[in-house]
């Protein structure tokens, strides 16, 4: 049994080791679903320094006809879309007037900055020189989407962590600091809406380049719109999503009415983006496609029941938002949903040719991808423990 | 001066020496290679291979026709992968080449997806010592530079692959396929294709047979993104005034909604 400084036993019921002023493991062994995300970690990071030691060969499958692969159309694309969270949720509290969802604006920032992590440290793992990942501040080309996504990408991580700080701020009592950002929040919540819609949307800009390379039913000029359209609707399924996830793992009470309220958007944004992407298709005449019968047309049908007909027809219905499990349900496909388009965009659509080499992720390629994933949950996990990252509707001073 | 090549696919003989010069010359390794039942070999451009021959059998009736089409970097007038850098490490010289500087690139690899010859390669096996860098012909620069014409063209014994002027290979292409119409394709490739590129290509068998793509256009393939990348500042102004109105909008309503004593806030 564990004991406490003072030698007494204590009982996990009388101070359950989620008890915010515990220090960690201290009074139990550690669950085992965190060893597991920590050996995960381990793996990702061990995975790093192979593929710093040797190059590619060993842990990718990535070759000259498929120069990017999971790492950055799955992680990159993925982590920076579900990191979206943040800016919607911000601008919905600050600038909308949503301030009764102001209980999860801190995590969505969270998981903004997480997100974002998620696309930073695959970018170290993929470019050929992550020692140069701030070259775009020296080297300027204007006219490229990446270099947009590079800048848009830097200043909106600052702006994240601003917007973050006075959970850091309150946990440790600096009232002065947390007045000062107070102040700011506004222009930092307006500034980072611009930037994410910039880079959001830039994101789909740098598949324009590629007119021929990718499959019709994904290429469009309104690619752009389509990555941003989609960053806003996955916005509030990633918050239902983390917020019922969180209160499991931290057996912290829900605000179940909260979201069962929020969820109504997802039928709206999810219908706007429905009926945007069914009216393109048709605009360029190329609906036809969808019933041929291909891999493509199937990965595409796919891609839009899961994350998008379905959930917009369940969450339609008041019964399904009002219950926990199914509204869980519903938008973590929407979560998926978006991942799979964001595959489909990157890797699925590309059209190479027949005697080309082939591109299967590596499974250590899938092994870097959950070991980074783990690690960032794990950071949320410790965040959500130590700081107050939910805090009351109506609270103090806060923020 | 623009450097430039023209490519002549009827008079080719698919002997593949200008393979072998190119990788004499910039001193590129060997690939071990698999047989994949074509002559073609390596099957596409590497980071040891900037040059290959793509060779094809095409059935006309009874007859097969053996077909060879020179593959490496096309240096085009405006490269799409130029553009996709984000570093300006791929940029295009006044004077044709499109060139590469190491010193900049990290090696994201977007050119490679960007470039619609599926062109720039990487080094795969490199460690991040040695250096992981991308690699695409370059059109013999340092050879350029001496006066002398690139090496693929020099070792060329049929006369298929002619290097000049511009303009002045242009004309003799045109000339060229003017004379003997039965025999050639009424079309020099290059001349408009994605916006121009410094190698040309004739041919008399369709381009597509030649592994070329036929379905570029003749705009530069980045134009649509150049044209998004022009709105962003544009775009940026605009958004955070607007966003900015709105807010004060928004308390606006907010403050007159407290002060005539409703409790029922927005939101």
């Amino acid at each position: 049994m564990a004991r406490a400084a003072d030698g007494k036993p204590i009982s996990t019921v009388e101070r359950p080791w989620l008890d915010f002023n515990e220090l960690p493991f201290r009074t139990t062994r550690p669950p085992i679903a965190l060893v597991v995300l920590l050996l995960l970690t381990l793996l990702a990071a061990g995975i790093f320094i192979v593929r710093l030691a040797t190059g590619w060969g060993l842990v990718t499958n990535l070759n000259d006809n498929y120069g990017w692969g999971l790492w950055k159309g799955f992680n990159t694309l993925v982590g920076i879309a579900l990191g979206a969270s943040g800016f919607t949720t911000a601008f919905a509290v600050y600038v909308l007037g949503g301030e009764k969802y102001r209980p999860f604006a801190r995590m969505a920032v969270l998981v903004g900055i997480l997100g974002y992590m998620s696309s930073v440290f695959s970018l170290l793992i993929d470019l050929g020189h992550p020692e140069r990942i701030v070259f775009p501040i020296i080297y300027w080309n204007a006219e490229s989407p990446l270099f947009e996504v590079a800048w848009c990408v830097m200043l909106y991580m600052t702006v994240m962590i601003f917007e973050f700080t006075p959970a850091v701020f309150e946990r440790f009592g600096l009232k002065r600091a947390e007045t000062v950002v107070h102040q700011m929040v506004i222009p930092l919540v307006i500034g980072g809406t611009v930037l994410s819609t910039l880079h959001q949307s830039s994101l789909g800009s740098l598949f324009l380049n590629v007119p021929d390379q990718l499959d019709k039913l994904w290429y469009t000029p309104l690619l752009p719109l389509f990555f941003f359209m989609s960053a806003v609707y996955v916005g509030p399924a990633m918050v239902i999503v983390v917020a019922t996830m969180a209160s499991k793992a931290l057996s912290r009470k829900l605000e179940s009415d909260l979201l069962a309220t929020l969820a109504k958007a997802l039928p709206v944004l999810l219908g706007i983006y429905l009926f945007a992407r069914v009216a393109e298709l048709a605009g360029a005449r190329e609906l036809g496609l969808l019933f041929e019968g291909t891999r493509s047309s199937a990965i595409y049908w796919l891609e839009m029941s899961i994350g998008v007909i379905i959930p917009m027809v369940l969450l339609a219905f008041k019964a399904v938002r009002d219950n926990t499990s199914l509204r869980f349900v519903a938008s973590l496909m929407v979560v998926l949903g978006l991942m799979l388009n964001r595959v489909d965009v990157s890797i699925v659509s590309w059209a190479r040719p027949h005697d080309a080499a082939s591109y299967i992720p590596h499974p250590l390629e899938f092994g870097f991808t959950i070991g980074l994933w783990a690690g960032l949950a794990l950071v949320f996990y410790v965040a959500a423990k130590y700081l107050p990252l939910f805090p009351p509707a109506h609270g103090a001073a806060s923020e | 001066m623009t450097h430039s090549m023209l490519f002549d696919a009827h008079l080719c003989t698919g002997c593949r020496g200008c393979q072998v010069a190119c990788k004499q010359w910039n001193d590129l390794e060997a690939n071990t290679t698999k047989n994949t039942g074509s002559y073609q070999n390596p099957p596409r451009l590497s980071a040891n291979t900037w040059l290959t021959m793509r060779f094809k059998e095409i059935e006309e009736g009874d007859k097969v026709k053996f077909v060879f089409g020179r593959y490496s970097c096309m240096h085009c007038e405006e490269p799409a992968c130029a553009t996709a850098c984000p570093l300006q490490a791929l940029h295009k010289t006044k004077d044709g080449p499109v060139l590469y500087r190491a010193d900049r690139c990290f090696g994201c690899r977007y050119c490679m997806l960007a470039c619609p010859f599926e062109v720039p390669t990487f080094e795969w096996s490199q460690n991040e010592v040695q250096g992981p860098w991308i690699r695409k012909c370059t059109f013999c620069y340092d050879r350029l530079q001496n006066g002398r014409e690139p090496a693929c063209a020099q070792t060329c014994v049929s006369g298929a692959l002619k290097y000049g002027e511009r303009e002045e290979l242009l004309a003799y292409a045109k000339e060229r396929i003017a004379k003997y119409p039965d025999i050639y394709q009424q079309h020099v490739y290059g001349e408009e294709e994605a916006g121009g590129t410094s190698v040309l290509y004739i041919s008399h068998v369709p381009f597509e047979h030649l592994g070329l793509p036929t379905k570029l256009g003749n705009k530069a393939v980045s134009a649509r993104a150049q044209d998004a990348m022009f709105a962003t500042p544009i775009a940026a102004v605009g958004l955070a005034a607007g966003l900015t109105g709105f807010y004060w909008v928004v308390k606006r309503r907010r403050e007159m909604a407290q002060k005539s004593g409703s409790k029922d806030q927005r939101g």
